[in-house]
C-alpha cells in the first residue's frame, strides 16, 4: 500500500533552486530516514510536502487522494528551535493543541480530551512535567513534549524534522520506541536525520537528498558507501561499519 | 470628596467609565496575543496613523462626525499596516526600520493636516486636537457607546478563537499542518487590533493608545505562565489604568485622558516587575537564597 506519493517536487528561493525533479513512493508501515549534507534541503522537502512553503511544482498524493482532502492523517513534529519556548503555556496545554484538529473551531478541549493528552505525556515519560511551564524544560523534554503532541494528534503518518538535534539519550530511546511502535501499528513516519552512525539502527528505509534524490529504498541497498559518496560529494569514509563524514558536509 | 462623589453618581462619568474599563480590558487582551506575536510595533505605527485619516475624513465630509472619523482612522492605519509589510516584502529593509518610516510619515503628515484644520474657519471647533493625546471629558455618550460595543465585540471574538489565536502564535507551522488558515488567523488579529486603536483614539489619543496595548500585557506577564490568565490579567490591568486615568482626567483641570491612563499602567508594570507572582524581581531573588 503506497502512503506517500511525491510527484515532479521543486522548489525554488529567490529563483535558486532548492529542491527539483523530486519523486518518490513511500509504502505504508516503513520508517523512513532522510539523510543528507547542509543545504541539501531535507528540511524544505518536509515542509514543502505539508504545503507549508510553496512549490513551484509537485503533488502531494496521500493514500491516493490529494494532499488537502488527507490532512487529518498526518502528523507534523517540527524542529524544536522553531517556536518560543517563553511562550506561556505548560507541557500539557502544548500537547492539547494536538487534539485541537479533533476538536475543531471555537470549542475547547473537554475532560476525554485532557485525560489522553495526559496519557500521551505518561508514554513519552512526561507526565509529572505535565503541568511545568515549558521554557522550565530540557531540550530532551522539550522533544518529548513535542512527541507527545504527534501521539495525541493520533495521525497515520508522521513527518519529524531532526527529532534527534541535542536531546540526552534517554529521549533519544524514548523517541525510537516510539517510533517502533508506530510502525508496528501500520503507521508511516519520515524523519530528517543526521547522524550517519545510527542510520542503520534507525531506520528501514532511507531517502538520500541532495537538492534531488540520489536514492530512495530499504536501508541495506540504498545505504551504501558508493551512494553517500554521490549525496555528500566525497568527503565520507567507513570507520568500522559506521560512515563517518571526513570533511564539510 | 463630596466632588468626586457627585461625579461617580452622574450618569455621564458612569459611562465614561464602563467605556474606558471595557477599552482597557479589551486592549490588554488583544495586546497580549500581540505582544507573543512580536508586534507590539506595529500596532504603535498604526496607530500614529490613523491621525491623517481622522483629519482627512473632518477635510473631505467637513464635519465632525466620529463614526467617518473612525472610519478615516481605521482607513489609513490599514493602509499604514499593509506598506510596513510590503516595505520589508519588497526590500531589504527590515522590520524595525520599516515601522519607524512608516510612523513618522503617517504622524507627519496627520499633523500637517491638523495644523492645517485648526488654522481655518471652523477647525478651531473640530475638537480634533483632542485625538492626539485623548479627551474623556470632551466625549459625548454617543462617542461612548462606540467604545463600549466595540470593546465588548473585540473581547468576544478573541475569546471565542482563542484556542486558534495561541496555536497560530506558538506554533505556525503545526497549526498550518493541521489546517488552521493561519494567514487569516493572522488577518483577524490584525484587524482586532485596528479595532482597538480605532474605538481608542478618541479617549486616550493617537500617541499612547498603542502603550495600552503593550504595557498591561507586560505586567501581567510578570503573573502568570498561562495564556488565557495572562489575557485576563492583561485586561484586568487595562481596565483599572483605563478607569483611574479617564477618573483623573474628568476630575481634574483639562488634564488630557491618554498620558493618565498610560502612566497608571505604567506604575502597574513597575509594581509587577518588581513583585509579580511568577517572574517579578523580589520574587526571584527569594527563591534564589
Amino acid at each position: 500500500m503506497k502512503a506517500i506519493e511525491i510527484q515532479n517536487l521543486a522548489v525554488t528561493y529567490e529563483r535558486q533552486p532548492v529542491l527539483e525533479n523530486v519523486n518518490f513512493t513511500i509504502p505504508e508501515g516503513t520508517l523512513t530516514g532522510i539523510i543528507g549534507p547542509n543545504g541539501a534541503g531535507k528540511s524544505t522537502l518536509i515542509k514543502s510536502i505539508l504545503h507549508l512553503i510553496p512549490r513551484l511544482s509537485g503533488d502531494v498524493v496521500v493514500y491516493g487522494k490529494p494532499y488537502k482532502k488527507q490532512r487529518n492523517l498526518i502528523g507534523y513534529v517540527p524542529q524544536r528551535s522553531e517556536v518560543d519556548w517563553d511562550f506561556p503555556t505548560n507541557a500539557l496545554d502544548v500537547v492539547l493543541m494536538g487534539r485541537y484538529g479533533h476538536i475543531g473551531w471555537i470549542r475547547r478541549p473537554n475532560k476525554k480530551e485532557i485525560q489522553f493528552a495526559y496519557e500521551c505525556l505518561e508514554k513519552v515519560g512526561m507526565k509529572e512535567f505535565a503541568n511545568r511551564q515549558i521554557s522550565q524544560l530540557s531540550g530532551g523534554q522539550q522533544q518529548r513534549v513535542f512527541l507527545a503532541r504527534a501521539l495525541a494528534q493520533d495521525a497515520q503518518i508522521y513527518f519529524m524534522d531532526e527529532p534527534f538535534a541535542g536531546v540526552d539519550a534517554a529521549t533519544e530511546k524514548a523517541i525510537m520506541k516510539l517510533l517502533q511502535e508506530w510502525r508496528e501499528q501500520g503507521k508511516t513516519v519520515l524523519v530528517v536525520h543526521h547522524d550517519l552512525q545510527t542510520v542503520k539502527d534507525y531506520f528501514d528505509h532511507c531517502l538520500l537528498l541532495n537538492k534531488t534524490p540520489v536514492d530512495y529504498g530499504p536501508t541495506e541497498s540504498v545505504f551504501t558507501l558508493d551512494n553517500l559518496e554521490r549525496t555528500y560529494g566525497g568527503a565520507i569514509s567507513f570507520l568500522g561499519n559506521s560512515p563517518i563524514l571526513t570533511q564539510g558536509g | 470628596m463630596n466632588e468626586l462623589l457627585s461625579l461617580l453618581t452622574s450618569p455621564n462619568t458612569q459611562w465614561v467609565l464602563a467605556g474606558s474599563s471595557l477599552l482597557g480590558f479589551a486592549s490588554g487582551l488583544i495586546g497580549s496575543f500581540v505582544l507573543l506575536k512580536k508586534q507590539s510595533l506595529i500596532g504603535d505605527a498604526m496607530a500614529h496613523a490613523t491621525l491623517p485619516g481622522v483629519c482627512l475624513a473632518f477635510l473631505i465630509f467637513g464635519v465632525k462626525s466620529i463614526p467617518l472619523f473612525l472610519i478615516g482612522a481605521a482607513t489609513t492605519g490599514l493602509i499604514a499596516t499593509y506598506c510596513i509589510q510590503a516595505i520589508v516584502k519588497h526590500s531589504r529593509i527590515k522590520t524595525d526600520a520599516s515601522i519607524g518610516v512608516v510612523l513618522s510619515v503617517f504622524f507627519g503628515l496627520g499633523i500637517m493636516l491638523l495644523t492645517y484644520i485648526t488654522k481655518h474657519a471652523k477647525g478651531n471647533q473640530s475638537g480634533l486636537e483632542d485625538f492626539i493625546f485623548g479627551q474623556a471629558a470632551a466625549m459625548v455618550k454617543s462617542d461612548i457607546q462606540v467604545i463600549a460595543v466595540g470593546s465588548l465585540l473585540i473581547i468576544i471574538l478573541s475569546s471565542l478563537f482563542f484556542k486558534e489565536f495561541k496555536i497560530s502564535i506558538f506554533d505556525p507551522n503545526y497549526a498550518r499542518g493541521i489546517g488552521l488558515p493561519v494567514s487569516v488567523f493572522n488577518l483577524v488579529l490584525m484587524a482586532l487590533v485596528v479595532g482597538v486603536v480605532v474605538v481608542g483614539i478618541q479617549m486616550v489619543g493617537v500617541v499612547l493608545i498603542a502603550a495600552l496595548l503593550i504595557t498591561p500585557p507586560l505586567a501581567a506577564r510578570y503573573w502568570t505562565d498561562q495564556l488565557g490568565r495572562m489575557g485576563v490579567i492583561a485586561g484586568i490591568f487595562g481596565a483599572i489604568s483605563g478607569v483611574t486615568g479617564t477618573l483623573i482626567s474628568t476630575a481634574g483641570e483639562g488634564l488630557p485622558t491618554g498620558p493618565l491612563i498610560v502612566l497608571c499602567a505604567s506604575l502597574i508594570f513597575v509594581l509587577s516587575l518588581l513583585f509579580g507572582a511568577s517572574k517579578g524581581i523580589i520574587v526571584k531573588a527569594v527563591r534564589q537564597t
